[in-house]
């Protein structure tokens, strides 16, 4: 089921226009509100309906199969580190889910640029992640071919 | 300068029952955009269904004190405090712009209704609410316009890039930087400078209050009553929002 916005909900923060991997969330030119604007190549992994604040977004299924009346919600609470679905069926069945997303407090992980840069010895492994500018780096050393 | 009804000395030019009636057709001109804006775009028919389907979906009647509380809650948290904001920059912003705009206006109203010429002394406390209240507006509105709005911080666009969305925020940023460089001018006493960027002053400040149907100025009206309708939602149990998850419901 693609995402679509509540517009008199979202605020307009770009929070799932940052966060959508498919780049298909974005600013609507005459409400500056976010909206889809590819629900068909919306790869559902309701990234955005979790990253927004304002519980704005929600997932709708296509009308020619899924049949309408049904909603799907959730709550992600950031100080519990949990995230809730609330499934409500047409027929009236209800169905909640709640699930840790975390188990670090939220923010409490530092980003690749808040460490020092590696040693000459630590940017020759295998282990390293991240561009050079995240590393205090001015460039990667270039690997000797592996002899195996 | 900042101390001096500007309106008051601009009554040598333009006589102040001129300067009153401007004011009453801006004021008209955004009711009426207002009015235009609902039906055209069926906000209200929207807002009273959803209001409709709202009731129909309570799990719990709310008596008139609990409404009473909400409206009050919506207009001190989402209106007064601009508590609706996720971030706190835009949130300050968003407050600067709107106590700003707030003092600009409602002191030029009382300056050309009650000081329109200088034989009604105006008080030195007027004038500079009117320049606090303008500059207030031109820093939170340059810093979003700049910074923060969500094109440029988001998206990536220049600032400079245009569309309808920045109708409202546009015209009134030029038309309070034209009221203050006109205040300026006029200072001077350059006569032709100041009939130049007087005309520029209205001729913004009129497109602001004109062009209402088109722009996010009925924004202050409908935001507030979106607020409420969600207070409302999750207070009689109809809001499909998932409960805290402490107390989740439903089957598990």
């Amino acid at each position: 089921m693609p995402t679509f916005v509540y517009m008199t909900r979202c605020d307009g923060c770009g929070e799932c226009v940052d966060i959508c991997p498919s780049d298909i969330m974005h600013i609507d030119p005459v409400s500056r509100r976010a909206y889809n604007i590819e629900p068909n190549m919306c790869w559902e992994c309701y990234s955005c309906v979790k990253a927004c604040p304002q519980n704005a977004i929600d997932c709708r299924g296509y009308a020619d199969f899924a049949p309408l009346g049904h909603s799907v919600r959730v709550r992600r609470e950031e100080e519990k580190g949990t995230i809730s679905w609330k499934i409500k069926f047409r027929d009236g069945r209800e169905k909640n889910f709640v699930s840790p997303i975390r188990t670090t407090p939220w923010g409490s992980i530092k980003s690749p640029s808040d460490y020092e840069a590696p040693s000459p010895d630590a940017l020759k492994t295998q282990e390293l992640a991240h561009e050079p500018e995240a590393l205090h780096v001015e460039a990667l050393p270039a690997l000797p071919p592996r002899k195996d | 300068m900042f101390t001096s009804n500007p309106f008051a000395e601009l009554s040598a030019f333009i006589p102040p029952t001129v300067m009153q009636t401007y004011i009453v057709v801006m004021i008209l001109m955004v009711a009426g955009g207002t009015l235009f804006d609902v039906f055209h775009k069926k906000s209200a028919t929207y807002f009273f269904r959803a209001w409709r389907d709202s009731k129909a979906k309570a799990t719990r009647r709310l008596g008139g004190t609990e409404m009473t509380s909400l409206a009050i809650r919506t207009a001190v948290v989402e209106v007064l405090t601009s508590g609706e904001f996720c971030k706190v920059r835009r949130r300050i912003a968003h407050l600067l712009t709107f106590y700003g705009f707030l003092a600009y206006i409602i002191t030029t109203v009382i300056m050309v209704f009650s000081y329109p010429t200088p034989d009604t002394p105006t008080p030195a406390i007027l004038p500079a609410l009117w320049n606090i209240g303008a500059l207030m507006v031109l820093v939170g509105g340059y810093w979003f316009w700049f910074f923060l709005r969500v094109d440029v911080a988001h998206e990536g666009n220049s600032p400079f890039r245009l569309m309808r969305a920045d109708l409202f925020v546009v015209s009134l940023l030029v038309s309070v930087t034209l009221g203050l460089v006109w205040e300026f001018v006029q200072a001077t006493g350059n006569t032709v400078s100041t009939n130049v960027f007087l005309a520029l002053y209205i001729l913004s400040t009129t497109l602001l209050f004109v062009s209402v149907p088109w722009s996010k100025f009925s924004h202050m009206f409908y935001k507030p009553a979106a607020a409420f309708q969600k207070r409302v939602e999750e207070a009689n149990g109809s809001s499909n929002l998932p409960a805290p998850a402490e107390s989740p419901k439903g089957e598990m």
